[in-house]
């Protein structure tokens, strides 16, 4: 078993949350993982991406290679288009639909992802509002990643017991907030299915 | 799925950089010494945050530079000591006075030299590689290829510095320091008690001593290649396809091997993590392969030295050759492309997208002060705006685009300087708070001393804030700083960097550069970025 993800998003939306939360649970099961992630100038509002692998045996490269991510988890919609070469023929896009608009000249993106759909699997979440919806607005990473667990060859108890070790310092009620999102995004994508 | 039991032991998932923090207090430091740098800055940051380290009180307070925090490292391993210093790659070029000396010194307690390297310069102004420099001081180098590596040689690195007598460099690149794994930990030990050098003349480089004492350092060679051929960081593994031998250095391994995901690479493989290289089995695989391929992250240093100068021998292939590319950090594709690996076709990104180039942050107090600066420099010609490293470079970017330099930690004032000699009229200089207590005091005291007509505005943000909002060593002195150095107190001035102070900044920079000498304009704001992390730290302490 292996899940190779990139994680993408813009300096400062947190992607680092996800990466942690499936760290825990990695660990927690004695898998191994390797987590790439991006330090320094770019967390001024560039673009960052975190290349995060999960197996059940020895990982050797930090890197995921081009054409083996199974998994491009995006928190804004334009980031997750950027890291296209990695992505497996068989592997899968999630992304956030709620833009992050820091640049100008944004592109429209609507027709680049119909035209991918019809190539790779896509969903589209906007977690920002699931998030609001599931009453806590700071909880869309959680959303997204709910939304891409069906994508991620880890067990879903799993997954959520990784979330509590992360967030269990900041009290239970902010536990159960974030596992309400995660359900709420994997309600989505299974919805989708 | 099943759950898997790979081990028992209990593994601690850490950046490459915490498992280096981690290892340095398993093995005993009583100090840790740096200056921040990314990629190095988390290695210090942890050992700050850590409990056992605090419960011993590890000295773990950011010194004032490279050179300062190396210097003191050097002091505490003199007094017997474990220590270790972290530091940036470009770090080392501020630090490179003492490197090479305490080389010839050698230590007393276990002494460690830690730097980080930033192939591809993610946040750099170059992409130097620091095994050029363990070469040059003629110490052992430790380069590890995964995190475990990483704690396991910087565990072990102490020790090896105590028995060979020598510093140690630990050389890790970004993507090792910035990337998690499991890692499992060795027993703590106890920390060295105080002991004075047993050579009373070890630590006095009067020319008549150091002249013997370069001269041991140099009968140590032999005895180092010795301990690289014995260590277990170098290893020889057998291959059945001898048209070619590969040499890894650290994590250059892991982009081989992840092309040959059944452990079933053909060639016979040389994966070096200690250095000197270890000669003999350097030569066998020369002797046993038909062609030798080097891959290494940063510069060509072992290609270098293994190629054939005269090309009469075995070829040598690499970066030099193109085989890999000449610079910039390695991955699994540069591999698989140079062995000749088939590829899946990978989906391009369609060509709309837009960069995010990194900018300041929304309230940052810098936009104020370049905002204002620009418009003096409307009145007054472009190219005269010297700057220096830290989140105000972004100046150089659009909507500003007002800094003309940035090269070195502290060359914003001694550039203007140069500048101003040659007749350049008015001259700025920007430099952040701690960048000018890294490095900009001495700058200042060369245009005191010539009366130097210069501007020299200090952007004070009460912190080192592009590596993430530490402590600056600046706080609160800057103004006595420039007046002990002798700037007169009545060409001292304060502004604060609002909006709505525009045009009272834009007048004090007027009136400043109508003056014909020395003048230091502070703008004091603290880093919105820092009231948040201070913030949010005092909530967490509250909590618990």
């Amino acid at each position: 078993m292996k899940t190779d993800i990139i994680l993408a998003g813009v300096g400062g939306q947190g992607i680092l949350s996800i990466a942690a939360s499936l760290g825990a649970a990695a660990l927690n099961e004695n898998y191994y993982l390797k987590q790439a992630e991006t330090h320094g100038m770019s967390q001024r509002g560039g673009e960052v991406v975190s290349h995060l692998r999960i197996a059940d045996h020895p990982i050797w490269s930090d890197l995921i290679p081009s054409g083996k991510a199974d998994l491009i988890l995006s928190v804004e919609p334009m980031e997750s288009l950027r890291y296209l070469s990695y992505l497996s023929p068989k592997g899968s896009i999630v992304t956030n639909t709620a833009k992050f608009v820091n640049i100008t000249g944004y592109p429209d993106l609507d027709h680049t992802f119909e035209e991918l759909s019809e190539k790779v699997n896509i969903v589209r979440i906007d977690a920002d509002q699931i998030a609001k919806d599931s009453g806590n607005p700071k909880a869309s990473n959680m959303v997204m990643l709910g939304a891409a667990s069906p994508f991620i060859a880890i067990h879903e108890d799993i997954i959520i017991k990784g979330i509590e070790s992360i967030f269990k310092s900041k009290g239970e009620q902010i536990v159960e907030m974030n596992v309400k999102a995660f359900h709420a995004g994997k309600a989505f994508t299974l919805a989708k299915k | 799925m099943q759950t898997n039991n790979f081990t028992n032991m209990q593994k601690s998932l850490l950046l490459g950089v915490e498992a280096i923090g981690q290892a340095a207090i398993d093995a005993g430091i009583s100090g840790v010494y740096a200056y921040p740098g990314t990629p190095s800055t988390e290695i210090t940051e942890y050992i700050q945050n850590n409990k056992l380290a605090n419960s011993r009180k590890i000295h773990h307070e950011w010194s004032t530079n490279e050179k300062t925090a190396l210097e003191e490292a050097l002091g505490m391993s003199y007094a017997g000591k474990r220590a270790m210093a972290c530091m940036k790659h470009v770090g080392l070029n501020a630090a490179a006075d003492i490197f090479m000396n305490m080389a010839i010194t050698g230590v007393n307690g276990g002494l460690v030299v830690t730097v980080a390297d930033d192939p591809s310069q993610h946040s750099s102004q170059n992409e130097q590689d620091s095994r050029f420099y363990g070469k040059f001081a003629m110490i052992p180098v430790f380069e590890p290829s995964n995190q475990q590596e990483a704690y396991d040689m910087t565990y072990a690195a102490f020790a090896f510095s105590e028995k060979t007598g020598l510093p140690v460099m630990m050389r890790i690149p970004t993507r090792l320091a910035h990337s998690r794994s499991g890692v499992i930990q060795q027993p703590v030990m106890p920390e060295n008690n105080l002991h004075f050098p047993e050579n009373p003349i070890q630590f006095i480089l009067l020319p008549a001593y150091g002249r013997k004492l370069y001269q041991s350092l140099i009968d140590k060679q032999d005895w180092m290649v010795e301990l690289s051929e014995e260590s277990t960081y170098n290893n020889y593994f057998e291959g059945k396809d001898k048209s070619l031998g590969i040499v890894c250095c650290g994590i250059a391994y892991n982009y081989l091997m992840e092309n040959y995901p059944d452990n079933n690479c053909p060639y016979p493989v040389v994966k070096i993590g200690q250095y000197p290289l270890p000669k003999k089995m350097l030569k066998r695989l020369e002797q046993q392969c038909d062609e030798l391929f080097i891959a290494e992250e940063g510069f060509p240093l072992v290609e270098e030295m293994l190629s054939d100068f005269f090309e009469k021998g075995t070829k040598v292939s690499g970066r030099l050759n193109g085989a890999l590319p000449r610079r910039g950090e390695l991955n699994p594709d540069h591999l698989a492309k140079a062995l000749g690996k088939e590829k899946v076709q990978p989906t391009s990104s369609p060509n709309i997208l837009v960069g995010r180039p990194p900018s300041l942050c929304a309230g940052c107090g810098h936009k104020d002060t370049y905002e204002a600066l620009n418009e003096i420099i409307a009145e007054v010609g472009t190219g005269r705006v010297f700057s220096d490293i830290g989140c105000y470079t972004l100046g150089a970017l659009p909507p500003f685009n007002t800094i003309n330099t940035c090269v070195d930690m502290g060359a914003s004032i001694t550039m203007a300087k140069g500048a101003a000699d040659a007749g350049l009229t008015p001259v700025f200089a920007i430099i952040g708070d701690s960048t000018f207590t890294h490095s900009g005091i001495t700058g200042l005291l060369d245009c005191v001393v010539e009366k130097t007509n210069i501007n020299i505005i200090i952007v004070d943000n009460e912190a080192v804030a592009m590596t993430g909002g530490q402590s600056s060593a600046a706080k609160g002195r800057i103004e006595k700083i420039c007046e002990g150095v002798g700037v007169d107190p009545t060409h001292i001035r304060l502004f604060v960097p609002l909006k709505k102070n525009h045009d009272e900044i834009v007048s004090v920079i007027r009136e400043e550069m109508t003056f014909n000498g020395v003048s230091v304009i502070i703008g004091r704001r603290e880093c919105v970025q820092r009231i948040a992390k201070l913030k949010k730290l005092n909530r967490t302490n509250k909590e618990v």
